[in-house]
């Protein structure tokens, strides 16, 4: 019998999948990116937190596209939208709350996520690009979320957006005119929302996916990196693979669905027992209309930015305290060069940089609950502080990196079975 | 060209930091003296799952509240539904004259009207619970007391100055407030006084007795926290099945994990 002329060398030929493969490279892009993809075999749980990331993503446009179909981006009709969403469709409550408590879901998770790459060094070369293009999916992310907030159209929405975008504002020669050009108006209105609206649910989706790509892309590229910080692709076995190195798939899919399980666990106790989660999650001044009149009584962004915005009030000058904001920001691109130890994981680093990071994560928590305080007395003192030190943690790190001592890294890595 | 942009919009951003420092635009509550009633540690203390108390809180605000005060995002029939009103009480008793059971929960007063006679329209309260919490409707309407000189009669220790009189004055009283003048040392050292709340005073009787009347006030704040967000009489049962699945989900996710992973060594 003459073989098919669909047949694939080396599989047996006939069927739909020597059709299809035939046609596209299924098989070949299962291989390369899954089941012939080999990551560490000592990711602890900090490793949870990529897929993680992405669940959320997948569960904010999923959920987002429901939301679009009620929500009505105009001044005159958006809360009521949103309330139209909470009350009479069908289980549009549900959906409101997933994606409101997927907002700060998505932030708790990627700040995990960054926090382990601080500790591994997940930045350092070879991976400085990797770490790069996660930064971008911050950024993109950071814009998605602010102009998100600004969409349900409350008291906060309104003025959170004023301050925001007056920050551009401060921008010498170029700010004013920058601040209207954004605004679409002279005042946050409803041109204001109707374009954050194009920029949430089209423009800005279609970025992160394209940097979440990007940096998955690279991520195949590099290889993960590992609690123990070496590379698995300097110790190959006969075979030509990584002797510290599984499968992608079959192992850590499944080990990742029971991390999906955890952390839908905690996301849905959240979701169905404290959606607004004290205030914290969904403002009890975002309950009342936006009015242009009258301003909260403390106006702060939601609490994924206040570390920020406790940086923006650090200082009395308006300028600088804009312009320090940025540079905090911009700082984490640089760490892939900053960072001049001889080993990658904190596990060999020395007391200098374990105490520095400490430090960091102090003053970062610390910043985001002054955030949300008033600016005035005790608040303003700590807020300097944690910002010297916020800013230490890099400015430093060329110098403590290099001066400690550091422990000696294995050959292979640390697996307990 | 225009030379005052840049301090302008520093200005105006910092304009808008301002409330940061200032007290907002909501009169704030005045200081309680040493030793006086700390009616701010007051609790509703109100329970959604609990359905008579809801359905009285639907009476009470439809005989007290909806007079001047709309509902606007609540349909009569929702409410008859979700608090299991039957269909002839509701539009006996609670159907605003004129009103079908499908319309929204609105007032005959318009906000035209409102703002001539009280300065200021009444409020719609369908969110009131969700923006200022229940302990605060709560404290509100257990505060009110007599000011003779106040163009209502009456002031109220969590809202000074309100616009709105005691509506239910019938049936709390009229009681009056006894203050005490204290001394306030401002951050640049000048003292000024100020008057400090001390004790509510009985003046005019009312029909209840302070229980009744707390009871009352709890099932009215009740019935607003319910008609803030009607999906939590839902969302907790709901949430306890997915909680449960998820528990499930994840026990059974592990078990697949422990055993792929068996041959990793």
């Amino acid at each position: 019998m003459a073989a098919s002329p669909d047949a694939v060398p080396g599989q047996k030929s006939g069927g739909f999948r020597a059709w299809l493969n035939k046609r596209m490279p299924v098989d070949e892009f299962v291989e390369s990116q899954l089941t012939g993809y080999y990551a560490p075999k000592n990711f602890n749980i900090w490793y949870f937190f990529g897929s993680l990331a992405l669940l959320v993503f997948v569960l904010q446009i999923v959920t987002g596209i429901f939301l679009t179909m009620h929500y009505k981006p105009s001044e005159a009709a958006a809360f009521d939208s949103v309330e139209y969403i909470m009350r009479e469709v069908e289980w549009g409550w549900l959906i409101r709350y997933l994606h409101s408590t997927g907002a700060s879901f998505f932030f708790i998770v990627v700040y995990l996520h960054m926090f382990r790459a601080l500790m591994y060094g997940s930045y350092r070369a070879p991976r400085e690009l990797l770490w790069i293009l996660g930064m971008f999916v911050y950024l993109a992310l950071m814009a998605e979320a602010f102009m998100g907030y600004v969409l349900p159209w409350g008291n906060m929405s309104y003025w959170g957006a004023q301050v925001i975008v007056n920050l551009f504002g401060t921008i010498p020669v170029i700010g004013p005119g920058l601040v209207e050009w954004i605004r679409g108006d002279y005042g946050i209105a409803d041109a204001t929302l109707n374009r954050f609206f194009a920029l949430h649910v089209v423009a800005l989706p279609f970025a992160i996916a394209l940097l979440i790509m990007l940096h998955l892309v690279a991520l195949r590229q590099t290889g993960s990196n590992n609690p123990d910080g070496i590379e698995i692709k300097a110790n190959l076995g006969a075979d030509g693979k990584p002797v510290d190195g599984i499968p992608f798939h079959p192992y850590y899919t499944v080990k990742d669905i029971v991390g999906v399980g955890v952390f839908l666990i905690f996301f849905c106790g959240v979701v169905f027992f404290a959606p607004t989660f004290g205030g914290l999650f969904l403002e009890k001044p975002n309950f009342e209309p936006a009015n242009p009149l009258s301003t909260p009584e403390h106006i702060a962004p939601v609490w994924y930015f206040t570390a920020y915005y406790a940086m923006l009030r650090a200082v009395p000058d308006q300028q600088l305290g804009a312009l320090l904001m940025l540079l905090s920001i911009v700082a984490f691109f640089f760490l892939p060069w900053l960072d001049r130890s001889p080993v990658k994981s904190i596990r060999y680093k020395g007391w200098m940089s374990k105490l520095m990071l400490a430090l960091f994560v102090i003053a970062f928590l610390g910043l985001s609950y002054l955030g949300l305080q008033p600016a005035e007395g005790i608040y303003v003192v700590f807020t300097r502080i944690f910002t010297v030190v916020y800013f230490a943690f890099f400015l430093l790190m060329p110098w403590y990196t290099r001066a400690e001592r550091c422990k000696s890294v294995p050959q292979r890595v640390t697996y307990h079975a | 060209m225009k030379q005052i942009g840049v301090p302008a919009a520093i200005a105006a951003a910092a304009l808008c930091l301002m409330p940061l420092a200032a007290p907002g635009a909501l009169a704030a509550a005045g200081p309680i003296a040493e030793g006086g009633v700390n009616w701010q540690a007051w609790k509703a203390g109100n329970d959604v799952d609990n359905l008579a108390s809801l359905q009285r809180g639907a009476r009470n605000f439809m005989g007290y509240c909806s007079g001047c005060h709309s509902l606007k995002y609540k349909r009569y029939a929702r409410m008859a539904r979700d608090l299991r009103i039957p269909e002839e009480d509701l539009e006996r008793y609670l159907l605003l004259p004129g009103s079908k059971t499908n319309d929204y929960i609105t007032t005959s007063l318009s906000a035209a009207d409102g703002e001539a006679w009280f300065g200021k329209a009444p409020p719609d309260l369908s969110l009131i619970v969700r923006a200022r919490g229940a302990d605060y409707v709560f404290q509100f309407l257990k505060t009110f007391y007599a000011e003779p000189g106040a163009p209502t009669g009456a002031s109220n220790l969590a809202l000074p100055g309100t616009a709105m009189p005691h509506v239910l004055a019938d049936l709390q009283g009229v009681q009056n407030a006894v203050f005490q003048t204290i001394e306030i040392k401002g951050a640049d050292g000048a003292v000024s006084t100020q008057p400090a709340f001390v004790r509510f005073e009985p003046g005019v009787p009312g029909s209840m007795t302070e229980a009744q009347y707390d009871e009352f006030v709890r099932d009215t704040v009740n019935f607003l926290d319910y008609v803030g967000e009607p999906a939590q009489l839902v969302r907790r049962s709901v949430g306890i099945w997915v909680i449960l699945f998820l528990l499930a989900f994840t026990g059974i996710a592990y078990l697949l994990k422990k055993e792929y992973w068996k041959d990793v060594k």
